[in-house]
């Protein structure tokens, strides 16, 4: 297979991951390594130095799209890309260190537990607990939109949300990923924030966080550019298809499927790196 | 009096609201350039060089002039297809510190002088990341 052929394949691939991140909300970014690596054979460390590209593409992309419908708070999330970039950049020292086996590894344990965390469902909105004082200080606390007008809330457990968000960054440099399931059960589980604005925010933070690991990424050589350039217009192309037809599509069935798939490459990545062939 | 109003009123130029506009503007922009961009060198890298045989499978390490800002401009410039790819992953790369320096900018107009201080730590985190962290 020459340049050509293999960059059409990457294309395609790349193409559907992104259809489905966008179309089941887990981003593609999260499949786009394995495949890239256990189906074509790519080294796993120019596959993440492509994915993290991509992941900055889609984030900016739907984040473009959704600060407009005001559900962004864009004060949590600046202030929570203190710790996820700090986390990122720690990451990605970690992923120049680590052996590619234990990379495989860690990365199929985050695709199980993703797996899982796909297949619940989005919880009620939290009851509001009242202001908390570090987060009202900051003036975090919001109103979102709702059917009956713009409802206030409140941010809770700011110190622990900030502490979960380092860690969030540092699956993100490690893995190439954009961690967006990480941060949303921060944001939504710890900080007792609406689901809709965990998911946005932590949308509009994906891309600041890869950033953060990107500049670490190209300096050690890891993103290769006839590489990365059918997996950023495929994932882009294919995530800009899959919030149009989102209205159209069965995303529960959809979701499961997408989830079994992810469930499957993280046991395959886990078997290679065990067995040493990553 | 009316300098106060006219504090207030540059105030309310640069409310949340219209921040998250120019936010989404710019982050829309970056993603549209750095795209145009890789696509018309993707187009001439394959041009070039798409019957050779692929480097992928064996990690070496990109050459060196393709892994700084520095190196990567030269090599655009210099028409190459290889940097005219990195030089558009570069602008997407740059977009969220584009989205970074707004938001300090925007804070700074709002004197909010603890989320200026939280936005100029991300970005010199961002700058530091991008420099390789070579002091």
């Amino acid at each position: 297979m020459d340049v050509l052929h293999l960059s059409f394949v990457i294309w395609i691939s790349a193409l559907i991951a992104g259809l489905l991140g966008a179309l089941t909300g887990l981003g593609g970014g999260v499949v786009i390594v394995p495949t890239l690596s256990l189906l074509l054979g790519v080294d796993i460390r120019y596959a993440i130095g492509a994915s993290l590209v991509s992941v900055i593409a889609t984030s900016s992309g739907a984040a473009a799209a959704y600060v407009r419908e005001g559900f962004t708070n864009l004060r949590i999330g600046m202030f929570l890309e203190m710790a996820t970039t700090l986390g990122a950049t720690a990451g990605a020292f970690l992923a120049g260190v680590l052996h590619t086996n234990v990379i495989a590894v860690i990365f199929g344990a985050v695709l199980i537990v993703s797996a899982y965390l796909s297949r619940t469902n989005p919880p009620p909105d939290p009851e509001d607990r009242g202001p908390d004082p570090l987060a009202s200080r900051l003036r975090m606390d919001s109103t979102y939109p709702t059917p009956e007008g713009p409802k206030p809330y409140h941010v809770r457990a700011l110190p622990q949300g900030f502490g979960l968000m380092f860690v969030a960054g540092g699956l993100s440099g490690l893995l190439g990923i954009g961690s967006g399931a990480a941060k949303v059960l921060a944001m939504d589980q710890v900080m007792r924030v609406p689901f809709k604005v965990s998911t946005t925010t932590s949308n509009f933070m994906i891309g600041v966080t890869a950033a953060a690991s990107a500049g670490l990424y190209l300096n050690r050589g890891y993103i290769k550019p006839g590489l990365a350039m059918p997996v950023v217009i495929g994932v882009l192309m294919g995530s800009m298809l899959g919030t149009r037809v989102l209205v159209k599509a069965h995303t529960k069935q959809l979701r499961l499927a997408f989830s079994l798939v992810i469930l499957a490459l993280g046991i395959e990545m886990i078997f290679n790196g065990l067995t040493g062939r990553i | 009096m009316a300098a106060i109003e006219q504090k207030d009123r540059l105030a309310s130029d640069w409310s949340d609201e219209q921040v998250e506009t120019v936010i989404g503007n710019i982050l829309r922009a970056g993603v549209m350039l750095a795209g145009g961009v890789v696509l018309l060198g993707g187009i001439a890298y394959l041009a070039a060089h798409g019957h050779e045989q692929p480097d992928v499978h064996v990690f070496k390490g990109v050459s060196p002039e393709l892994r700084s800002v520095r190196g990567i401009t030269a090599d655009a410039l210099a028409l190459h297809p290889r940097g005219i790819v990195q030089l558009g992953l570069l602008l997407l790369i740059a977009t969220p510190v584009a989205r970074v320096v707004l938001a300090a900018y925007a804070f700074h107009r709002q004197r909010d002088r603890v989320f200026v201080a939280v936005a100029l730590f991300v970005l010199l985190v961002l700058l530091g990341s991008l420099a390789g962290w070579r002091l």
